[in-house]
């Protein structure tokens, strides 16, 4: 178990305030000038040193996103866009820190800022976590009247301006090019890359797109140096990482813990168990809800790592877990994973706007036992036709929940469904017909 | 997607009061030169608020001409995001997750409370139309499940007779005390904390 002098966030559960003096107590916004005398590369090969993969899901390595920026500003600014759009379920890491942990974010963007060379910074806050949003613009405000940020902020030599801008409940805003298109006062649809945000983003120019997380981390990596962050956790899986553990666990909570913590642990210690004990389990969606869930035999020996995950036909994700008893119906739960991707989805591309509805109707009456045996084999057909023909990962996102289903829960579909269409007068359900055309009082 | 469809019955006219006014100048401020159009999610938020929870059309012809950009565009986006309410829905607008993080830990007791208490159906206003409440996907409070929002504010870590009693004191024109209803710290782990033990009551 990680030391607790080793934890970054000492102020997660909020023991210690959140206001500047407090923050600074706690060691932030101490000497930041002398950060930013190293140079842009000493900050950027530290980053790298130090193996620090983005923490929104993706995992992309900072220090090597950040080498994307142009060395020289040529003739448009350069932008660093803070990604706050926190919707994935399962996942709630990032209220923390804005509530919480305000001046690490704080100082972190301005660090990250002079890393890539923007004088402004935009972050991207979800309309539901107004109040949180309120608590960093305080938190701004407080570190513009300390003349931390602002002109010459914290005696850098570097100008920096923050604003905070509120999406308005769009999940997809998440995706780093739709939530530039929201900046920009358009629907949120992703756009097509290439060209990569880091060359052309927002406003056409050079943009720099994080995870509140990742930039928060920023600050206690170069004091303490890449290698103390690098030597937590394993190869290319380094650091700490906030974890949520939700669900049907008898202590649900957010904890910081070193990367590759076996996911037993992570539930046993932290979570205070599975309720009912782990005997009950049934599965875990380990990384937010586009991941595939793993099941109860395979719970027992899994560590929480990006690449351990992936072996495993799944991912960390945000790591935010879902933990699911064996009390659930773990088809029903994954219906109402596919209607959130089915109310998600922006419409842009036909395989993700059609399919995940197509997907999440399907569900629903494998649930109640109304489908037919090969509409199992058509479901995981319509989930390929999804992957992988979409603008953006949304594709992804919406399909691998219900691949890992059928992974993992074929036989329990199967044994529910077992009617033959053939036979359809006995249940009166027209075969091929989409069901919720039907209305069932009529 | 989410379907979704202006009120019938909307007002000839729309203007920002003088604190709106005021807001949506400072918030212009914020984008680059010639990028006003960035500020029209904050303006559609300023209208929504002064329109008592909604935004009428009058209000998003308002806006376009107001940062000079097409009506449509302006459509475009408050039909979009949900969080825009088009038609009334009262004072109090609850919101209820029932994505499966909170599914799986009872959110639809919540969802009877509502029906009990306010309406039977979803976007429908009570008898003297102060509140309505709706199902909502993923509200990112999944460690505090289940959980609403009622306007800005999150209510956490709540059973159907908590909801029951903080539904009784919205319907009597009371805003309830936000957070976690079972005196829970924050995100900590439920009288049983594992980790920063030094600075527990620090």
């Amino acid at each position: 178990m990680l030391e607790d002098k080793d934890r970054i966030f000492q102020n997660l559960y909020n023991d210690l305030g959140s206001d500047v003096i407090s923050a600074q107590k706690r060691g932030d916004w101490v000497k930041t000038k002398e950060i930013t005398d190293k140079g842009r590369d000493w900050i950027i090969n530290e980053i790298k040193n130090s193996q620090l993969r983005g923490r929104g899901g993706a995992g992309f390595p900072t220090g090597l996103k950040w080498s994307f920026a142009p060395k020289e500003i040529g003739s448009r600014p350069h932008y660093l866009v803070i990604n706050a759009d926190e919707s994935e379920p399962g996942t709630c890491k990032d209220r923390d820190i804005l509530r919480f942990e305000p001046h690490k974010l704080i100082e972190g963007c301005l660090i990250a800022s002079y890393a890539v060379q923007a004088h402004v910074c935009y972050i991207y806050i979800r309309g539901e976590y107004f109040v949180d949003g309120q608590k960093l613009q305080a938190a701004i405000n407080e570190a513009y009247e300390k003349n931390l940020i602002g002109k010459n902020a914290a005696g850098t030599g570097w100008d920096l301006d923050i604003y905070i801008h509120y999406g308005a409940g769009a999940y997809i805003c998440g995706e780093e090019t739709a939530l530039l298109e929201s900046i920009e006062g358009n629907k949120g649809q992703p756009r097509l890359k290439p060209p990569f945000p880091a060359l052309i983003g927002l406003y056409g120019c050079p943009t720099i797109i994080n995870n509140v997380e990742t930039i928060a981390v920023v600050p206690t990596i170069l004091r303490r140096g890449g290698k103390w962050f690098a030597s937590l956790g394993r190869e290319k899986n380094t650091g700490t990482k906030i974890f949520c553990i939700s669900g049907n666990v008898n202590n649900p909570c957010n904890v910081e813990e070193e990367m590759s913590i076996p996911l037993k642990e992570l539930i046993e210690v932290h979570a205070g168990g599975v309720v009912g004990g782990w005997d009950n389990l049934q599965a875990v969606i380990p990384g937010g809800s586009s991941m595939p869930l793993i099941p109860k035999e395979k719970c027992e020996t899994l560590t929480m790592d990006f690449d351990s995950l992936v072996e495993e036909k799944s991912g960390l994700g945000t790591a935010g877990v879902v933990v699911i008893n064996k009390d659930q119906d773990i088809i029903k739960c994954m219906a109402r994973i596919a209607r959130f991707y089915k109310h998600e989805s922006c419409g842009q591309c036909t395989p993700c706007r059609e399919g995940s509805g197509w997907m999440w109707r399907m569900l629903e009456r494998m649930s109640k036992g109304e489908a037919s045996k090969d509409e199992v084999e058509m479901l995981a057909d319509v989930t390929k036709q999804i992957e992988g023909h979409t603008i953006c990962a949304f594709g992804e996102g919406s399909s691998w929940p219900v691949q890992g289903l059928l992974r993992h829960f074929k036989d329990e579909i199967k044994k529910r469904n077992k009617f033959d269409p053939i036979v359809r007068e006995n249940k009166n359900i027209p075969y091929l017909v989409d069901q919720h055309l039907l209305d069932k009082n009529a | 997607m989410s379907l979704r469809r202006p009120a019938k019955n909307q007002p000839k006219s729309f203007e920002f009061n003088s604190s709106s006014m005021d807001a949506a100048k400072k918030i212009i401020e914020k984008y680059p030169k010639g990028k006003q159009k960035s500020a029209v999610m904050a303006l559609l938020y300023l209208a929504q608020k002064q329109n008592n929870n909604w935004i009428p059309l009058a209000a998003m012809k308002y806006i376009a001409k107001f940062l000079d950009m097409p009506y449509i565009k302006v459509y475009e986006v408050a039909t979009f995001y949900s969080m825009y309410n088009l038609s009334p829905v009262g004072k109090y607008f609850i919101q209820v997750c029932t994505t499966t993080p909170c599914m799986i830990r009872g959110s639809n007791k919540l969802v009877e409370a509502c029906k009990e208490k306010i309406s039977e159906k979803e976007l429908e206003l009570n008898n003297d139309k102060s509140c309505s409440w709706m199902e909502v996907e993923c509200l990112g409070a999944c460690v505090n499940a289940p959980m609403m929002q009622i306007n800005d504010e999150y209510y956490e870590d709540l059973d159907k007779e908590k909801t029951l009693k903080i539904l009784d004191k919205i319907l009597k024109d009371e805003m309830p005390k936000p957070g976690s209803y079972r005196g829970r710290i924050n995100n900590e782990p439920e009288n049983k904390r594992t980790t920063l033990m030094d600075l527990k009551n620090a």
